[in-house]
């Protein structure tokens, strides 16, 4: 696969919740059996234009993302191909229970997509910020786990989750997000992108992290570290192949995540990592606490998710090996 | 098996579904009985004359459509689909053993004609208004039928579904609940009370119909009215025995989830013969 835009100056583009709200109304489009419900969000969430473009086809469920999760589930079982959408805090937290029996264990078609992800909403604060949601909804039996970092992967993600036949859910966030791929780049479910090559250590990230990575391979370049970058755009089923193989050709890792360090991306990738070649790993993430109020990109900097917090755990990685 | 419509027939194969469900629970040791017998006029009255469904082809896709949302409650459900072939007869026995198609709770994957999985309590309605648009969207004349528990109406997932329900004006959904007043912990009336319960559901938009749950004509009556109803989803109140038509089961809340000894399920057969 031929990546990727790298080593350059990365622009920012839609959020990757706008491109979701795009994505659907194309997917509107040639798919008849698409239908999307929402919980009083759907400005914010962006499903609000397939709505307005598929009036008959869009359920506005009111504030109850329990009962709107389970009505998903009966128009799966019913043959449609529903998408269900809320702030990630909302709809996994609240709807938990309902996509563990009525989505999960019989295994539904159902698509679940929580907006919103990640301290970087900014000022709403912690009651919003989905920080767990990863861990969530990898411990869904059966899940497909997908986090798209910028508007090309999320547009593409959204075709293959309404091709995939199963339950899955796609993490999005408000923010603006940096273009890190080109528009013809290709995506498969369950297929990590390796975004850049390297030899002394492997940067792996999700969402909003991977740009911070590219930035952080960058300096570490500027240093003579060689780093290399991969987007693991589906947490779950992870892409073993390319993580075992960043251990065993780089011997040392580093994860970042905009995500509880504690049952996030990096301990699914620890566990590939141990299980295939030990490598010291290095987890850059939210340690333990809920964050706040605040300006995006202050929030990012004070909880430590930045370029330079994945360059210091790169130096760390790199002196742990052996 | 044949449907019918007539009520003397549709009595004794009640009996006979009675039967059935104490003679699984009894094998099983364990189960909930209670509400299995309380439902069995509900259930069999639905399968046996009201449903368009079609054995030969379970996923007919404008078939009328079953939900149990009080899955605890599948002995009875079990038996009647067995009746239908949807699922081997000679297999019953074998509820709740390892590696039986009976699960404790209706599970698709073991038991691909069942609808839906149930058993976490306060999601059926959900679903079945899932189905309900499904159908709407195809043009499809398909109606859902979903039963639901007393005590499990307790749940907030009910209302958040109820005024879904009613905002949408789904009359292809009919909600049936088997109001038999007893809970796990008691009677529903200590535990939580549900009453006014015919004011509740009218409140939140639904059209309510009283039934007698054990009298097959009035639950004919009642589904008859769901049906002719256009724009609001329709509720069934069916006043019901927890234990119906066992002595020392009805009415009382030891047998909502305790199978009956050898001892009691002799009697209580012999009761229902």
């Amino acid at each position: 696969m031929t990546p990727v835009r790298t080593r350059y100056e990365l622009k920012l583009g839609a959020a990757t919740r706008e491109a979701f709200g795009k994505a659907l109304v194309a997917l509107g489009e040639t798919n008849a059996n698409v239908v999307v419900l929402d919980a009083d969000l759907s400005k914010s969430t962006y499903t609000a234009e397939f709505g307005k473009k598929f009036p008959d086809r869009f359920f506005q469920c009111g504030i109850a993302e329990a009962n709107m999760v389970a009505i998903g589930a009966g128009l799966a079982t019913a043959g449609k191909i529903p998408f269900v959408s809320s702030f990630s805090a909302f709809v996994l937290n609240k709807g938990f229970e309902q996509l563990r029996v009525t989505a999960a264990f019989p295994r539904v078609n159902l698509k679940v997509v929580g907006t919103h992800s990640g301290i970087s909403i900014g000022e709403d604060g912690p009651s919003q910020m989905s920080i767990e949601d990863i861990s969530l909804a990898c411990s869904l039996a059966g899940f497909v786990v997908l986090c798209p970092a910028d508007e090309v992967a999320m547009t593409r993600l959204v075709q293959a989750a309404a091709a995939y036949d199963g339950p899955l859910f796609i993490r999005a966030g408000r923010a603006k997000a940096p273009v890190v791929y080109s528009p013809d780049q290709e995506f498969e479910i369950g297929r990590a992108i390796q975004v850049s090559d390297g030899s002394d250590v492997t940067l792996i990230a999700t969402g909003l992290m991977l740009a911070e990575s590219i930035r952080a391979a960058d300096a570490l370049e500027a240093e003579n570290i060689s780093a290399r970058v991969v987007d693991i755009h589906t947490i779950k089923p992870i892409d073993r192949d390319i993580i075992a193989r960043a251990a065993a050709e780089t011997g040392a890792i580093v994860v970042a995540e905009e995500h509880l360090v504690d049952c996030g991306l990096g301990v699914r990738v620890a566990q590939a990592v141990a299980e295939t070649h030990p490598a010291p790993i290095e987890f850059v993430g939210i340690q333990n606490t809920y964050a706040e109020s605040g300006p995006p990109d202050a929030l990012l900097d004070k909880y430590g998710l930045r370029a330079a917090n994945i360059v210091d755990a790169a130096k760390r990685a790199l002196k742990r090996k052996r | 098996m044949q449907k019918t419509s007539n009520p003397a027939e549709l009595a004794a194969i009640a009996r006979r579904m009675r039967r059935e469900v104490i003679e699984m629970i009894a094998e099983a040791k364990s189960g909930h009985p209670g509400g299995s017998l309380s439902a069995t006029e509900i259930v069999v009255t639905l399968f046996f004359d009201v449903l368009h469904h079609d054995p030969a082809n379970p996923k007919w896709r404008d078939r009328d459509r079953f939900l149990l949302s009080k899955g605890h409650c599948c002995p009875i459900l079990y038996a009647v689909m067995a009746e239908f072939e949807y699922c081997p007869k000679d297999q019953l026995h074998t509820l709740r053993k390892l590696g039986s198609i009976y699960q404790g709770h209706p599970d698709v994957r073991f038991l691909p004609a069942l609808e839906a999985s149930t058993g976490s309590l306060g999601e059926g309605l959900s679903l079945a208004i899932g189905m309900g648009l499904a159908a709407r969207l195809n043009q499809s004349p398909s109606r859902t039928y979903v039963v639901l528990g007393d005590g499990e109406i307790q749940e907030g997932q009910i209302w958040e579904a109820a005024m879904f329900a009613a905002k949408y004006e789904l009359d292809n959904v009919c909600a049936v609940l088997d109001y038999n007043g007893i809970q796990l912990d008691g009677f529903v009336k200590d535990i939580m009370d549900l009453e006014p319960i015919e004011d509740k559901w009218r409140a939140f938009g639904w059209h309510v119909i009283k039934a007698d749950g054990h009298s097959i004509p009035s639950l004919q009556k009642a589904f008859l009215e769901a049906a002719a109803v256009k724009d609001k989803p329709s509720i069934v109140i069916a006043h019901t025995i927890k234990g119906k038509g066992v002595s020392f089961m009805e009415n009382n809340p030891k047998f909502h989830g305790m199978a009956p000894t050898r001892e009691e399920a002799a009697l209580a057969l012999q009761e229902l013969q």
